[in-house]
């Protein structure tokens, strides 16, 4: 059989992300380039650990972030995750129609969250919070904006995938390509996490 | 053209921009390495000439600083680490019985990503001024360097980084997932075993750079204040963030050079490596403390002896592996038929050299003591001693020893030895003085030094052995323009070799392996050669095989890329989005163009197999 070919549910493997050495490559390769990505944020939270109360006369972390906007935001992400678990699920079980719908809320979900975003600087820079006005400025808007880049980037990636692969039903080459961008998508979920905990959550209670 | 040829061949120019072949991209990565290897030393050359004499103005102090800062800057980043890269492109793949990398498309991406980022760096030359605030980039000297030569610096950096990350990844995944079957960890040479590790270092090392590089460039493009204690900023990140990332990257440079010191030791005392799991062990016991000490690099910067004491414990620790190191090496050749050939030379050389190296380092690693040392030519001898003693000897001796691999040819003897004379002379007449220059008080990185000072014979020397490295570099040109006009040579096996690379026929075919080899054990074509078998045994019948298309994109993305960074460098945002542009539109084309490759057939293989030319 050629990797190309749509695959049938007699002769659906069970990894089908890893039934190939090219699957099996990209898989570990990913998982690896997560690693890195890990330290990249890693050494971001760092230095905005380090400069977070250097707000020279600007607004403080208290005065500045607006829980219920963040919390939205943070539902919206969790949410897109599990509905690319869903369409992983559907991957694994071969229903292609089922995969590109859960994909596409996934889509919806990330876009909305970036809006959400955009709308939060947008409010910052009103309150004279800005990339510029102090060191907590520019690691603020570096580490979250370093954050909202890779969900930008994961949207580019998904519409990519999904139109290309419209018609071409699950194949052993395009399923590593599904369920990376699903695995890349937890990744900066987690990230969010983090940064909702971190940043604002410590910049409420000080 | 055989009746059954799968693909058509590119040639000539086109071949070598389009290739994924990993033993090519090993070429690229030689001849551009190599030079920028000459670039930085004609930098260092004229630093040297600078100080041959006291009060000297040779060159102005601006030029100086432009000089010293390139050359740290290209000797780490653009002569040592494509070094590196291209002995595991040219080794790696085939020491373990692999048809190809993981990634072939992403190699060949990492390469030109390489290439362009140095050649942004060096246009600084022409382009308004060279960078001049030391490799390490410390701010405040590079947030407020005027003109453009530090963004040439950051921009040029950060371009060949993601290269050198994803090669990386390539290098870990093909080590991982690709070894022929019987070739388990335990059983891996030693090079490959560095290049394994080395790899990890790189993808945990070079993160935090490309992040403080981003903080760096948005600082001076963007007015950010990352660095800016007036606004804020905090310029020890700065510090913290380079050394996490920089003393990882000195084991990232070292840890190939011991492999192929390794391979060569063995190879040429006609033993098996003495203790190879200690070996193993000590490698990665090496990678991982390497994470630990950076803060010895920051001694002198107040963090208090607390930190100070933790750091300098820690980076003692590393000195009892290497130590581990260094004897097995010594006891591999212990009784061992030594043969000295320019490689073992080269390997022999190395040993007593990166010793002194190495206790320099200890005496560096108390902090007390380092008050004395830092900044001061004391420092400038030992990272030499480490870094040219230890990296670029390492290097010569596995160029010497792959270059019949690499190239179907062996480097001559004759020439090779004078190289190594005149070479390994001039490096320690040109550093032991520097350990002296330094104690009696000169300090680093300035460009001149008042006479009457005791300093003036020291440097005199200093500057004269810089001149006969010079030498040994051009007898070694001499040496590679000859070969070139030979003939294959006699052998593809010229050594006695103990790994798989020597089990393939010369000129290496493009498949490296006909047959995946079955492995037996360790020095694995050593057990088939000591039983009397002619080659490896086959773990598979000949078959058609795989292999991956040639692809433009990776040069056009690296393009992209570095147009946009020129973009960036100018302030005309419109290059810079074109730039980028082009970079996703290579990125888009690469993800939508379904590209399986292709096969060459059975019957193709088993012509090559019986010597069929055509
Ligand atoms: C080949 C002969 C070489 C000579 C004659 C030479 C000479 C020099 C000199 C004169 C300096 C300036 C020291 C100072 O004033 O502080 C320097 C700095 C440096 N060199 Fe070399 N060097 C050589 C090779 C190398 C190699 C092969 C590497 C790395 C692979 C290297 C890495 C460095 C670094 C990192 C610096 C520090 C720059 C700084 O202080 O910021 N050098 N070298
Ligand atoms: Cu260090």
């Amino acid at each position: 059989m050629h990797a190309d070919e749509r695959l049938n549910d007699a002769n659906f493997p069970k990894h089908p992300e890893k039934a190939t050495l090219e699957g099996k490559n990209k898989f570990l390769g990913f998982w690896l380039f997560l690693g890195g990505e890990t330290v990249l944020f890693a050494t971001l939270f760092g230095t905005y650990l380090g400069l977070r109360h250097m707000n020279m006369d600007g607004p403080t972390t208290e005065e500045l972030f607006k829980l219920p906007t963040v919390f939205l935001a943070t539902m919206l992400l969790l949410t897109s995750s599990l509905t690319s678990v869903y369409a992983v699920l559907a991957l694994k079980q071969n229903r292609v129609k089922s995969l590109q719908g859960w994909f596409f809320v996934t889509l919806l979900l990330g876009l909305c969250f970036l809006g959400l975003e955009v709308y939060e600087f947008n409010e910052y820079v009103h309150e004279g919070h800005t990339f510029t006005s102090s060191a907590f400025g520019s690691a603020f808007y570096t580490l979250v904006g370093f954050h909202g880049g890779h969900v930008a980037f994961g949207c580019l990636w998904i519409i990519t995938l999904l139109v290309r692969n419209w018609n071409r039903g699950i194949t052993l080459v395009n399923a590593p390509k599904y369920y990376l961008f699903a695995l890349y998508w937890h990744f900066v979920d987690v990230v969010w996490v983090f940064i909702f905990t971190v940043v604002y959550l410590m910049g409420k209670v000080g | 053209m055989s009746t059954h040829a799968s693909h058509k061949k590119r040639s000539g120019l086109m071949d070598w921009l389009t290739t994924v072949d990993h033993k090519k991209i090993g070429i690229l990565y030689l001849i551009a390495g190599g030079f920028f290897f000459i670039i930085g030393g004609i930098e260092a050359m004229l630093m040297r000439i600078q100080l041959i004499k006291p009060e000297n103005d040779f060159v102005a102090a601006e030029t100086f600083n432009q000089l010293l800062t390139m050359h740290g800057t290209t000797m780490i980043f653009f002569a040592a680490m494509p070094l590196i890269f291209a002995f595991m492109n040219a080794v790696v793949p085939l020491q373990i019985g692999a048809r190809d990398v993981a990634f072939p498309f992403v190699n060949a991406l990492g390469f030109w990503l390489f290439f362009f980022g140095g050649v942004l760096l060096n246009l600084s030359w022409l382009l308004g001024g060279a960078p001049d605030a030391g490799w390490t980039a410390y701010a405040p000297l590079s947030t407020t360097s005027g003109g453009p030569g530090v963004d040439f610096y950051v921009l040029g950096i950060q371009i060949s980084g993601i290269g050198t990350l994803i090669g990386g990844i390539n290098f870990l995944v093909t080590i991982i997932n690709m070894r022929a079957p019987g070739m388990t960890f335990m059983r891996m040479p030693l090079f490959t075993w560095t290049a394994f590790v080395t790899s990890g270092l790189i993808l945990f090392a070079f993160p935090p750079l490309t992040i403080g590089l981003f903080m760096l460039s948005f600082d001076r493009v963007f007015d950010a204040n990352f660095f800016n204690p007036d606004n804020g900023g905090n310029i020890l990140i700065w510090e913290h963030i380079f050394w996490i990332f920089g003393h990882p990257e000195v084991y990232i440079l070292i840890l190939p050079s011991f492999g192929a010191i390794s391979e060569v030791v063995a190879t040429f005392s006609r033993k098996r490596l003495f203790g190879y799991s200690a070996m193993v062990f000590a490698t990665v016991l090496i990678g991982f403390l390497g994470f630990m000490v950076w803060v010895h690099h920051m001694f002198t910067v107040g963090l208090g002896p607390v930190a100070n004491s933790i750091f300098a414990v820690a980076t003692m620790a590393i000195a009892v592996p290497t130590g581990v190191k260094i004897f097995n090496w010594l006891f591999t050749m212990w009784g061992g038929k030594i043969v000295f050939s320019t490689a073992m030379l080269w390997a022999v050389g190395f040993i007593p050299t990166f010793v002194m190296g190495g206790v320099t380092g200890v005496m560096l690693a108390i902090p007390s003591a380092d008050y004395q040392f830092h900044d001061s030519y004391f420092v400038v001898a030992h990272f030499h001693y480490v870094i040219v003693g230890g990296v670029i000897l390492g290097l010569f001796a596995g160029l010497y020893y792959w270059y019949p691999r690499m190239f179907n040819r062996v480097l001559n003897e004759t020439l090779g030895k004078i190289h190594f004379w005149t070479f390994f002379i001039g490096f320690h007449l040109t550093f032991f003085p520097q350990h002296f220059l330094g104690l009696m008080g000169m300090p680093r990185r300035v460009f001149t030094y008042l006479s009457g000072q005791d300093l003036d014979q020291l440097n005199f020397i200093s500057s004269i052995g810089a001149f006969l490295m010079a030498i040994g570099t051009i007898v070694l040109l001499i040496n590679i323009i000859i070969s070139a006009s030979k003939k294959y040579a006699p052998s593809s096996d010229p050594w006695n070799g103990r790994t798989l690379e020597w089990a393939i026929p010369y000129p290496t075919p493009e498949y490296n392996f006909a047959q995946t080899p079955l492995v037996r054990g360790l020095d694995a074509f050593w057990i088939e050669k000591a039983a009397g078998n002619k080659g490896m045994t086959p773990a598979e019948p000949v078959g058609d095989i795989h292999m991956p298309n040639p692809s433009i994109l990776p040069l056009f993305m690296s393009i992209g890329l570095f147009s946009a960074a020129l973009g960036l460098i100018y302030n005309t945002i419109t290059v810079t989005i074109i730039g980028i542009i082009a970079t996703f539109i290579c990125m888009f084309l690469r993800s939508i163009i379904d590209d399986h490759g292709f096969h060459i057939h059975k019957e193709e293989v088993e012509d090559d197999l019986k010597g069929v030319k055509e």
